[in-house]
């Protein structure tokens, strides 16, 4: 188990993690997600003790990484896909990463297969696309058969076959009970890999939670209505138990509201409708909602917020003290 | 902890599988014999012309080895490239995810680099000598004659320990392109220049190459500082002082 506690470090004036304390779960994949320049891959470095905290600790099964003995056996890891010199062949890179770590040569052959780079073992890494790079990495990850595996955007730049392989190797290794710990800037990648999310902007954490929780708390539906009768339609609503948010275009949205049912309600009050429309904000806005206030760098005109604006400035997750744990320790 | 044949086993499997390993060392080999056997035949031809004016005994063994200053800047780029590589690519991280003992991995490879420097370095330095003796006729001296041995090895040393020496300032510099950049000038502007200029030549005296190739000479020269063995261990001293820089600096910077 990967064990952070009050992991700081500091660039300067710049702090690019900030005492940030959490545990990754065993056995499930957990994404650890944040807008770009939110800490993720330094507090990944940090975990691999490449680079040093300025305050703080990081253990992996309650040991440093530096007291690992053949810490590819422990921990794997993929950082960069093409950390690798590109003069010498993928077999080579594999065989003195097993080496170093005393692991059978004949790993380096699984491996290989495992990732489906075998035809490719003896050429040099130079002329490997971005893909096979990637693959590479993950064969180095996957060396030392290790318990727990960490990839950093393993799917940057990856075309939608590779993006659907490596989501089911994620998958697959957790369900041998590995625990692997991805990071994305993409809320809708995790929601289709992950069991479990670690929220993270500007180096703080501002959510440690399951999945199912997050979207528990976050996938909210509203029925939006446009009529030239308000009152009439109001009253109606009123009268059903429904209640109706009126927004500045002039359209009304009814939290959690059925289609069917407000339909023919209207119809029944003999209500013109001009729009009868479902509304959903999809994960990825409650994401970037959530993060609105640490991205670092906006778009000139503040797109950047807008795009989470789906819901409106008044948008609020349902239960905001539950998703942003980092909020009630601040005070 | 890493074990240290494991690292060693490992480091052997970086330096063996990338081209520049093998050109390097077979131009260090090339040029070092090359110009050797060409001033040696030139020397034997025009004869009075080359060793005539010195007040010294003509020495044939630094005739031969003619070439060295050059066929070192083939060996310097062997050892900033073994090292600089792992920087450049960016594979320093996972070399150190595998092996997160700093020290050990340096030193491994070291070792390893150094082992391979010297074994061709051996080779080059008794061909050198051999064919440059065989194209010097009647000028040449044999291998017994007295410190000629010494010297031929001293030639080994030598391109050994500047391997190694320009290898720590690498890692000392994590950037293989500034090391070349710092290397090349100092080892064929700097040094030589200084080492030429009065009053300055004593400080120059005392840098890494002019103390190491002391002990290619055979015969003692008039203005010499010190001698052959006080300038090998000046050179490792160097060599040393590279390394355990090198140590220090991976040790203390985030990869």
């Amino acid at each position: 188990m990967i064990e952070l506690h009050e992991l700081t470090k500091r660039y300067g004036d710049t702090l690019a993690v900030d005492g940030l304390s959490f545990q990754v779960p065993q056995g499930v994949v957990t994404g650890f997600l944040g807008p770009n320049g939110a800490g993720k891959s330094t507090t990944m470095r940090m975990i691999l003790d490449l680079d040093r905290p300025t305050s703080g600790k990081v253990t992996i099964d309650g040991r440093r990484y530096g007291q690992l003995n053949e810490p590819l056996k422990y921990i794997g890891a993929l950082l960069e896909a093409k950390a690798v010199h590109p003069g010498r062949t993928a077999y080579d890179h594999l065989l003195w990463l097993a080496q170093s770590n005393r692991i059978p040569r004949k790993r380096v052959d699984e491996v290989l297969a495992l990732v489906g780079l075998s035809s490719v073992a003896k050429k040099r890494s130079r002329g490997f696309s971005l893909g096979m790079g990637q693959r590479l990495g993950i064969a180095s990850a996957l060396l030392g058969d290790p318990e727990i595996l960490m990839f950093d955007e393993p799917v940057n730049g990856l075309d939608p076959e590779g993006i659907l392989w490596i989501r089911n190797l994620m998958k697959g290794l957790a369900s041998e009970g590995r625990t692997v710990f991805v990071s994305s800037h993409l809320m809708s990648e995790m929601a289709l890999t992950a069991d479990h999310l670690v929220v993270i902007g500007q180096g703080k954490l501002l959510a440690d939670l399951s999945m199912a929780d997050f979207i528990k708390q976050n996938s909210r539906s509203a029925v939006r209505i446009r009529t030239p009768h308000v009152e009439q339609l109001l009253t109606a609503l009123h009268g059903a138990g429904l209640n109706a948010e009126a927004r500045p275009d002039g359209s009304y949205e009814i939290e959690d509201g059925d289609l069917a049912h407000i339909g023919e309600l209207a119809a029944a009050h003999g209500v013109t409708l001009h729009e009868l429309s479902p509304q959903q904000a999809s994960l990825e806005e409650a994401f970037m909602q959530m993060t609105a206030d640490s991205v670092e760098y906006h778009a000139g005109n503040g797109e950047g917020r807008d795009a989470a604006g789906a819901w409106g400035a008044a948008w609020q997750p349902r239960d905001a003290a539950a998703a942003d744990p980092a909020a009630g320790k601040e005070n | 902890m890493a074990s240290f044949p494991a690292v060693l086993q490992s480091e052997w499997t970086k330096i063996r599988s990338v081209r520049s390993t093998v050109w390097t060392l077979a131009l260090t080999f090339v040029i070092t014999l090359g110009i050797g056997a060409l001033l040696s035949l030139l020397t034997k031809n025009n004869f009075s012309e080359f060793a005539g004016a010195g007040d010294s005994p003509f020495d044939a063994t630094g005739t031969a080895f003619s070439g060295i200053l050059l066929g070192e800047l083939a060996i310097i780029v062997f050892g900033v490239l073994a090292v600089g590589n792992e920087y450049s690519s960016g594979m320093i991280r996972v070399s150190l995810a595998a092996v997160p003992q700093r020290a050990t991995l340096l030193l491994g490879k070291a070792a390893v680099l150094g082992a391979l420097a010297l074994v061709v370095a051996l080779v080059t330095a008794f061909t050198t000598f051999f064919v440059g003796q065989s194209l010097l006729g009647g000028h040449s001296t044999t291998i017994g004659s007295p410190h000629v041995l010494r010297a031929v090895f001293g030639a080994a040393l030598y391109l050994t320990m500047l391997c190694l020496f320009s290898a720590g300032v690498t890692a000392m510099l994590h950037n293989q392109t500034l090391a070349l950049g710092v290397l090349v000038p100092f080892f064929f502007l700097l040094s030589p220049i200084l080492s030429a200029v009065p009053k300055v030549k004593t400080l120059a005296h005392y840098f890494p190459d002019y103390a190491g190739s002391r002990m290619l000479l055979v015969y003692e020269q008039t203005d010499q500082p010190y001698g052959p063995w006080a300038g090998f261990a000046i050179c490792l001293a160097w060599t040393a002082a590279a390394i355990l820089g090198g140590i220090l600096v991976l040790k203390k910077r985030d990869a």
